[in-house]
């Protein structure tokens, strides 16, 4: 491999690193938003939430790619490749967040709560000064754990010619006929990406168990 | 004619992508368990150089995307000289792959196994292999239930990936379907209804194994 094959890869290892990042970014949020809607219980909405989690945990990442990226110009409006393989990921694992933020809150003390009503708190300060801090510490590890999830389900926006960390490989052995070298350092540029995740995990839980005990 | 009637006509395309898809899941994930069984029982016992490259390679199969993997297996083998179709990459590269998942979730259940049975069993003589089979293995597999049916989830979308190594399988069905008729939003709609009935019958076979688990006394709190 030479040095553009190189250059190739770390362009490659970018594109993966900026549409994953804007994706956990938006479905970070999202999915609080989605937690907070599906506590109110309001009736129609809640059961379409429910489905739409239960239909975006259901479908693969590449399915999802291929389906907004072809059917976006029969609806009306084109997408770029990148956008659309950004919303196929966001879709994704905003419908994860969304469980996970849930959990945090079914999970959260009932006596810190009861105690902020005590004190004349109104449920919107009760949420953003004592229910947030905590529960962002606490849903800390199953967030990451879930953005190594989507990171390790990015190449699928490769099928629709975004231009990432795998695609790239083909790109390469296209020119050079030797596909082994640029797999095995995407391999290893991914294993870098994703061991740096799960060691910030590892960092998370223990804050996370520091503020159990 | 509307959309839905030539999805109709071209149902045997689906039905066959859909049959591809739910044989090679079958296969693949039927391997997988067995790796992840047998990986379990090779890390048995005192560590050794042996079970720690063993842990050293889940490790890091657990931090490689699944396509990855199986571009080692379809465009990495052929320069060392071994040229597998792409249907038996695919399926090679998600038994390895989830194998290895599979070994990791029994690992954690292997941690908190309780002491006692085992010095129970090796008092009334039993060899490592029985024990294994006879002992540690059936509650670790219904203690893991939960996991493994969220892992069956997870291989099942990545037989997707495999469209993209060219294995004809159900995105591959819809995807040549809205290609050749451009209805694209009915042929995908049809595919992910597939997947997603065949995650939610995954879903209701998990919670009926709690119940064989729970009359059985596999499940202890």
């Amino acid at each position: 491999m030479n040095a553009s094959a190189w250059q190739m890869l770390f362009d490659g290892a970018w594109t993966t690193l900026w549409i994953s990042a804007v994706s956990i970014a938006i479905g970070v949020v999202a999915g609080l938003i989605i937690a907070l809607i599906r506590l109110a219980r309001i009736p129609v909405i809640d059961q379409i939430l429910v489905l739409y989690i239960s239909l975006a945990r259901a479908t693969p990442l590449v399915t999802l790619a291929l389906f907004i990226f072809l059917s976006a110009p029969t609806l009306g409006f084109g997408l770029d490749r990148s956008v659309a393989g950004i919303l196929a990921l966001t879709i994704n694992t905003t419908a994860f967040n969304a469980e996970i933020w849930r959990s945090g809150f079914r999970n959260f003390s009932r006596d810190q709560r009861e105690a902020a009503m005590a004190t004349g708190m109104t449920p919107w300060i009760t949420f953003r000064r004592i229910m947030l801090p905590q529960m962002i510490i606490t849903s800390l590890p199953g967030l990451i754990n879930e953005m190594s999830f989507l990171i390790k389900g990015s190449p699928a926006i490769a099928v629709i010619g975004v231009v990432d960390l795998t695609r790239v490989t083909n790109r390469i052995s296209a020119v050079t006929y030797e596909p082994l070298p640029p797999i095995l350092v995407a391999c290893a540029l991914y294993m870098v990406i994703i061991g740096a995740l799960v060691w910030l995990q590892r960092l998370a839980e223990r804050r996370a168990n520091r503020l159990a005990t | 004619m509307s959309n839905w009637d030539i999805l109709w006509q071209a149902r045997d395309e689906f039905w066959t992508g859909f049959l591809n898809t739910m044989q090679i899941f079958g296969l693949s994930i039927t391997a997988a368990f067995v790796i992840g069984c047998f990986m379990l029982y090779l890390l048995e016992g005192r560590p050794s150089v042996g079970k720690l490259s063993l842990r050293v390679f889940i490790d890091g199969m657990r931090m490689l995307p699944f396509l990855m993997l199986a571009y080692l297996l379809y465009y990495g083998l052929p320069t060392l000289g071994v040229r597998l179709d792409a249907w038996w990459a695919g399926v090679g590269a998600l038994a390895v792959y989830h194998g290895c998942y599979f070994a990791e979730i029994f690992r954690g259940s292997r941690l908190v196994f309780p002491q006692g049975q085992i010095e129970a069993a090796q008092a009334h003589g039993f060899t490592r292999a029985r024990m294994f089979v006879r002992l540690i293995l059936p509650q670790i597999v219904m203690q893991t239930r939960p996991l493994i049916g969220n892992q069956l989830i997870y291989a099942l979308k990545d037989t997707a990936f495999l469209v993209i190594i060219t294995v004809r399988e159900l995105t591959a069905a819809a995807n040549s379907l809205s290609g050749t008729y451009f209805i694209p939003t009915e042929a995908f709609l049809v595919v992910i209804g597939f997947y997603w009935a065949v995650s939610i019958a995954m879903e209701i076979i998990i919670k009926q194994c709690g119940r064989f688990g729970a009359r059985r006394g596999l499940d202890h709190a």
